[in-house]
């Protein structure tokens, strides 16, 4: 079980909630839109490598937004003071959907406190022409299953998002997910123009079978960060660490080894 | 009691059942549908029917504003509104949109309005509306900004109509270096405002806080009358006493010789009505549009079953019937909820102009001149209810 605190985040005014387990090399992870800062296998997988930092973004949860919060690179900046004000250094960022957004936009401001990026499916960039479901325009349970490769093993998840004591959470983390994404949608068209600032090693995790950024994000993802390496994960929609969590796990774990062996 | 003459000009050619099986007439409902031969003649006619209403007698007329659907044809209500602002020479022209959230600029809806109001001399009333949910898929704007945009283009509007220009405008939205809009309305300070809604409380309190009227959108009377209550409370707290011109009940009414024969005949035209509502509840609601508490308030209540014509009329959502029958029940609503106008649709769904204008004809002459000095009569609320 994950140790967790709140964090009073001075510059900011926030108190930032984290989940913490294991020991050695810092692995902060920056949560998707929908599952929030649910503790899951996959996490618990890489704890027994790593220390493993859980992020609760400002706005999900349940908790109110703080009033500056208005589009994803607040965040960024804001993590950027977090991780300042926490010490960490060689980092390894880890950041799925949402959170992947979020960690490319750190990536491309500071990397200083890096020492890796994984971006497990991340929103943020556009691809004229890849398609992919419209979020907005589903119910809650449709779009969790949309995300989902496996609507049965999916089942347990959805019921635990959608049961009536989450309910301040699911509304309030898609009002703010509606504050972040939905003009335009789920993109910044700035961020792709600095992507190339990006000087950490990266990683890029997608599931094959994604069907919000389906895998033509994927190969754009590549292309704008320099030496990145794309891995793809079978059998996974839009949450590989989810739905793969072994597999994605060890594909996380062997590439932070690696950037740990070659330093 | 003022009696405006309110169309939303469907376009009435729409394939119901293509709406139907597609779950939507809104914003997903393709656009190769309209066939522009039909549709120019439909906003002849319609507009036909709105001049008509002027010369009738009718207080007014209104346009409202929806995009991206066949439920109504005036995305750009000011257009709709130009066209008539030469040929209403009487009564008022009232516009309930404009959406000022789903626009980047303000400013040019200041100017639309400025406009209208010196071709009329002054008989412009001045809508403000947030649009629907769904509109803010069509228009692209994000509905979590929904509230602050709608509260931040007011100001900017109402200080362009208000302060000598130019100055400079600096909002969270909205920077303008330059304020300074020519014309300037007729009416001073400006034209009355209007804050159309179906019931959202934000907007309510809003608006009495302001001391503007509120419309209330389609609702059966019953909750019409708690919502104006709600609005007469707020403007309590404000400190002062709301007037009934100070609330605006929109909704459709059908006059044939006997109650049977109106029902026969308004049925069609208001289960057609109906099928233009039809949307993707998704999109109808979409994230913070409205309150968290709102929100909840919604899911508890759960889905509401479809209404059918008669629902409709049983629950005096509309008004159909017999010269008598209509002009009772309209008294009796405003007495149950204390408005001063009525905004009233003589035409709905897809009823065809030739019926319509009887409709309309008929309303002139069994209603208006029976409400014209009518105040609302609290004393008989009691009986009402």
């Amino acid at each position: 079980m994950p140790g967790s605190a709140n964090v009073a985040i001075q510059a900011c005014n926030v108190d930032l909630r984290l989940q913490r387990a294991g020991v050695g090399a810092s692995v902060v992870f920056s949560p998707d839109a929908h599952l929030g800062a649910a503790w899951l296998p996959f996490h618990d997988r890489l704890a027994e490598h790593f220390e493993v930092i859980l992020l609760e973004h400002p706005g999900y949860g349940g908790g109110d937004a703080p009033p500056w919060l208005d589009r994803v690179t607040d965040l960024a900046n804001f993590y950027l003071d977090a991780l300042t004000q926490l010490d960490l250094a060689r980092v390894h960022l880890v950041g799925a959907a949402l959170g992947g957004w979020i960690a490319a936009e750190l990536a491309t401001r500071n990397t200083t406190r890096l020492a890796s990026l994984t971006l497990i499916d991340p929103w943020g960039l556009r691809v004229d022409g890849a398609g992919g479901i419209d979020l907005f325009a589903r119910t809650d349970e449709q779009a969790l299953y949309d995300l989902s490769f496996d609507p049965k093993k999916a089942e347990p998840l959805v019921a635990r998002l959608l049961a009536p004591e989450a309910e301040d959470a699911l509304l309030k983390g898609r009002m703010m997910t509606a504050k972040l994404a939905w003009q335009p949608r789920l993109f910044d068209p700035q961020l792709g123009k600095w992507l190339h600032r990006i000087d950490v090693p990266t990683l890029i995790v997608w599931g094959r079978e994604d069907r919000l950024l389906p895998t033509p994000y994927a190969a754009a993802w590549q292309a704008a960060i320099p030496g990145s390496r794309l891995v793809a994960v079978a059998n996974a929609g839009h949450w590989p660490h989810v739905e793969q969590p072994l597999e994605t796990a060890g594909i996380v774990h062997d590439f932070i080894a690696q950037q740990r062996a070659a330093t | 009691m003022k009696i405006f003459n309110f169309h939303l000009m469907p376009y009435a050619h729409a394939d119901l059942d293509a709406i139907d099986k597609g779950g939507s007439a809104w914003v997903t409902y393709s656009n190769s549908h309209y066939d522009p031969v039909k549709g120019a003649e439909l906003f002849n006619q319609y507009l036909d029917e709105l001049e008509k209403a002027d010369e009738l007698g009718f207080d007014g007329v209104c346009v409202n504003e929806h995009h991206q659907t066949a439920y109504g044809m005036m995305p750009v209500p000011g257009v709709l509104a130009g066209a008539l602002s030469r040929k209403i020479k009487r009564g008022k022209l009232a516009i309930l949109g404009r959406a000022l959230p789903l626009v980047n600029n303000p400013l040019t809806i200041a100017e639309e309005y400025a406009i209208l109001d010196n071709i009329t001399r002054g008989r412009v009333i001045a809508g403000f509306v947030r649009g629907i949910g769904a509109e803010y898929h069509s228009m692209g704007v994000n509905p979590a900004e929904s509230n602050p945009r709608f509260v931040e283009a007011h100001d900017l509007i109402v200080q362009a109509w208000t302060r000598p220009g130019p100055f400079a405008f600096d909002g969270k939205f909205f920077n303008l270096r330059y304020v300074n809009p020519w014309p300037v309305p007729y009416q001073k300070p400006h034209p009355p405002i209007w804050t159309p809604s179906s019931g959202s409380i934000s907007t309510i309190r809003w608006s009495a806080a302001k001391r503007y009227t509120y419309c209330q959108t389609l609702a059966p009377i019953a909750s019409v009358a708690r919502v104006f209550d709600i609005f007469r409370e707020e403007a309590d707290k404000c400190g002062y006493q709301a007037s009934p011109d100070q609330l605006a009940w929109s909704n459709a009414i059908y006059i044939a010789e006997t109650d049977e024969k109106a029902r026969r005949e308004a049925r069609p035209y208001l289960e057609s009505y109906g099928k233009f509502f039809k949307m993707n509840p998704v999109m109808m609601s979409p994230p913070g549009y409205s309150s968290l508490e709102s929100v909840k308030r919604q899911r508890s209540m759960g889905r509401s079953r479809p209404q059918t014509p008669d629902d409709l009329i049983d629950l005096g959502t509309v008004i159909v019937g017999s010269p008598n029958t209509v002009r009772e029940k309209l008294a009796a609503y405003q007495d149950l909820a204390g408005f001063g106008y009525s905004l009233t649709k003589t035409q709905f769904g897809t009823m065809p102009h030739e019926m319509a204008v009887v409709n309309q004809a008929a309303v002139a002459e069994e209603v208006l001149p029976y409400f014209g000095d009518r105040v609302p009569q609290p004393a008989k609320r009691a009986a009402a209810e």
